[in-house]
């Protein structure tokens, strides 16, 4: 795909690593102890097209199913964030078909009451708490559903703060409800409806409108470099 | 030796190191230790141009590469478009999707189109915050003055008054969108301070500004059901008879297959470089960042600015493995987090600008005064269980929760051990030139945020990066918007291509580099370790 040679996790260095046995769907290969998931895939020369976007933990694109030696349990975690051990088997997942629904932020009249009407499995949450368990970010997801249908449109705003839409909590949940996009409208509709409108704000637009700066633009924008300069340095 | 033995001198020395005050370095000094070790004056990693519009400006050879390089497409590709529109916004990140909401609000026929995901950009990766001259002690007159002092000087005037005279109506706007920033107890939009700027200014979401502003941003694309490609990599630009830009072709990436598309405007949102690697560094960038955008504008004829300055961030993660590039945040400098070296001193003052810090920590490494991992990477320290011994147990972890659980994640506990850092690239502070309303020299063509240059002269200001590209996206988007109303669409051709490829012929180019570049060759080549069983 690409012309770059150096290959970041080929340095000799790295390759000195102690190795260890994963599992990738199935396959079975050695890799060096420690590396992301995701570099396990690039590794055993898998090219990666879907299941990598930041690679900083911030996107949810790398959103993985894994399991460790000896443990029943099948977990789940970014790929980028996540170091492979002796043992680990895992599956990269794929994007689930969640339904989203549509909606004109700013004309909602009522959102709380919307909220029903957009997400009308939200109420038909069972506590099951899978959603919670499947959040690599740690968020109580499965508390911030039912906030949510409570309408603590704040709480909610607040917990899922760190939310990185992997989607992680969607496939797992037995009402079929989509909790981050639940979340993410729950959020916006905090911030759109619910939340002061900051009066500091409006006056500095109508200042500029009303062009309190002009003459300060004038008098900067006039000066030569020299002027300029030193005008910078008198900044503090 | 182990690692974790090394640390031990960060412990033993804190108490000395606490009663120390290490003065900031004179401007001479300054001067001497940037132009020796920071990255930007390495002369060797350096060459010029050969060819095209910015023919002898120098810039980093992996760059000058794959501006020279050919394109994939061949002369007699059938040009039949696909899909018609009248806006094509290339980059799903910040500015792309900012500039397709305003060409969409504005009436337009829109295509998005992404090489990846919507939303996989740098932009969500954003932590420090929006600048915006809000408080009442601040103006974007200061906002400017600021600006420019850290841009060396050399940002573009023009653009810099568009943006810092903008920022406050795009807080408005992302506000009604629903994007919760921080506020304080009157209601107030809360403000904190950035390095090198005089006033607080800083617009944050906790510490996931570009996280919370990229959800609802993304949500607000789909909510307007403006088209998508995504897994669409762009690969080419497509010409009029005049040279006008009049669309382009991606290669989609799920089946190799050609997509064309034709359009009377295209934004080019494309974003950065980090992942060319430049001089070997490792980047805080998303996966994507290769570069894009600027092999095919220039290809077309848009000059460069700036092209040959970056920003390498002080504090990118160096251990562990995983972390490797991952920004650790200018905050615990800001909270007198120190720089240590391997024999326990500290070596600069830790709040000097970005540009000094990086040198002195590259300083430090390449005279043998670094800590080596056991993966051969070697890094300084930053002292942060110094900032609970400072200010009272349960600060690191009270003021850096994200930071904390990053770490956390890989048995470290940042509030009882230091971390291992060294410089990161960071940012690309030049691009494609662009006027007031984000047009390039081409026309039809318009860039946007990361990709542009300019504005940012040839050092950004921390948060200035989120501003940029919600103005110069909106401008483009609504500049593109109303030109597509008023034009029919152009010819499809690659006139333009037959031209560079006829100047390349003539310099000589055989590097047989095909560019954009797409996605970095991460994948190893040589034969897999299967194991059976």
């Amino acid at each position: 795909m690409a012309q770059e040679d150096t290959n970041v996790i080929d340095q000799p260095e790295v390759m000195r690593h102690k190795m260890v046995t994963i599992e990738i769907s199935g396959k079975k290969y050695e890799v060096p102890e420690g590396i992301t998931v995701i570099k396990a895939l690039w590794h055993t020369g898998q090219e990666v097209v879907r299941g990598a976007g930041c690679l900083g933990g911030f996107c949810g694109a790398c959103a993985t199913y894994y399991r460790t030696k000896d443990d029943p349990k099948v977990r789940t975690c970014l790929a980028c964030q996540m170091a492979v051990e002796d043992g680990m088997s895992f599956t990269i997942m794929p994007p689930f078909p969640a339904r989203k629904a549509l909606y004109d932020i700013q004309s909602l009249k009522d959102p709380k009451q919307d909220l029903f009407n957009l997400y009308p499995e939200a109420p038909l949450c069972r506590n099951c708490n899978a959603c919670t368990e499947a959040c690599p970010q740690k968020i109580d997801v499965r508390e911030g559903v039912w906030k949510a249908v409570f309408g603590d449109f704040k709480s909610v705003s607040e917990m899922f703060m760190d939310c990185v839409m992997c989607g992680m909590c969607t496939p797992v949940c037995i009402a079929d409800i989509a909790p981050n996009l639940v979340a993410l409208y729950v959020s916006r509709a905090q911030g759109a409806h619910f939340t002061e409108k900051p009066q500091g704000l409006d006056s500095r637009i109508k200042e500029i409108q009303d062009g309190r700066y002009n003459d300060e633009w004038k008098k900067v924008l006039g000066m030569n470099e020299q002027e300029l300069a030193d005008h910078c340095a008198t900044v503090k | 030796m182990d690692i974790h033995a090394l640390q031990q001198i960060v412990h033993q020395t804190r108490d000395a190191r606490r009663k120390q005050t290490i003065p900031k370095f004179s401007p001479a000094d300054r001067d001497q230790l940037i132009h020796q070790y920071h990255p930007d004056y390495r002369a060797s990693a350096y060459r010029p141009i050969r060819f095209g519009p910015n023919a002898n400006d120098k810039t980093v050879v992996e760059l000058a590469a794959l501006l020279e390089g050919d394109s994939s497409i061949p002369e007699n590709l059938d040009v039949t478009p696909q899909y018609t529109t009248d806006v094509l916004v290339i980059g799903g990140g910040g500015a792309g999707c900012a500039a397709a909401l305003h060409a969409h609000a504005s009436g337009a026929k829109v295509i998005l189109a992404t090489k990846l995901r919507l939303g996989d950009s740098n932009s969500v990766m954003a932590q420090g915050g929006m600048q915006i001259s809000v408080a009442p002690e601040d103006s974007p007159v200061t906002h400017f003055l600021d600006t420019l002092k850290g841009g060396h000087m050399q940002n573009d005037h023009e653009l810099l008054k568009v943006m810092v005279e903008e920022g406050p109506s795009i807080a408005k706007w992302l506000i009604e969108l629903g994007v919760l920033f921080d506020r304080q107890a009157d209601g107030n939009l809360h403000v904190k301070k950035g390095g090198g700027s005089s006033k607080p200014r800083l617009l944050t979401c906790s510490d996931y500004t570009g996280l919370e502003i990229m959800r609802v941003l993304k949500d607000e694309v789909l909510n307007q059901k403006v088209p998508l490609l995504e897994f669409c990599a762009a690969v080419e630009l497509l010409s009029d008879d005049n040279g006008h830009c009049s669309g382009a072709i991606f290669k989609d990436l799920d089946n190799q297959r050609h997509v064309i598309v034709a359009a009377k405007a295209v934004i080019l949102a494309t974003g950065g470089i980090g992942r060319l690697h430049i001089q070997g560094f490792p980047t805080s960038n998303h996966y994507g960042a290769t570069g894009d955008g600027l092999c095919l504008s220039y290809r077309m004829g848009a000059t460069l600015d700036h092209i040959d300055t970056f920003q390498y961030h002080p504090s990118g993660a160096v251990y562990p493995e995983q972390l490797i590039g991952a920004l650790v945040t200018e905050g615990i400098r800001s909270e007198g987090g120190h720089l240590v070296n391997a024999k326990g001193e500290r070596f600069v003052n830790e709040l000097d600008t970005r540009d000094v810090v990086s040198s002195s920590i590259i300083r430090e490494c390449e005279e043998g005064r670094g800590i080596r991992t056991m993966s051969g990477r070697v890094g300084v320290w930053l002292d942060t269980p110094l900032l609970d011994a400072e200010h009272g147990p349960g600060t690191v972890e009270k003021h850096f929760p994200a930071m904390m659980m990053q770490f956390e994640r890989f048995g470290i506990d940042i509030s009882k051990d230091p971390v291992l850092i060294y410089p990161t690239l960071h940012y690309q502070n030049g691009g494609v030139k662009i006027d007031a309303n984000s047009e390039t020299n081409v026309k039809n063509l318009f860039v946007a945020g990361e990709a542009s240059g300019g504005l940012h002269g040839r050092n950004r200001l921390m948060g200035n990066s989120l501003l940029d590209l919600m103005v110069f996206g909106k401008r483009s988007g609504l500049t593109a918007a109303t030109r597509a109303g008023s034009m029919k669409q152009g010819k499809l051709t690659l006139n333009h291509l037959q031209r560079f490829r006829a100047e390349a012929k003539k310099h000589g180019n055989s590097s047989g580099v095909i560019s954009p570049m797409i996605l970095p060759a991460y994948t190893r080549k040589e034969p897999e370790r299967v194991v059976t069983t």
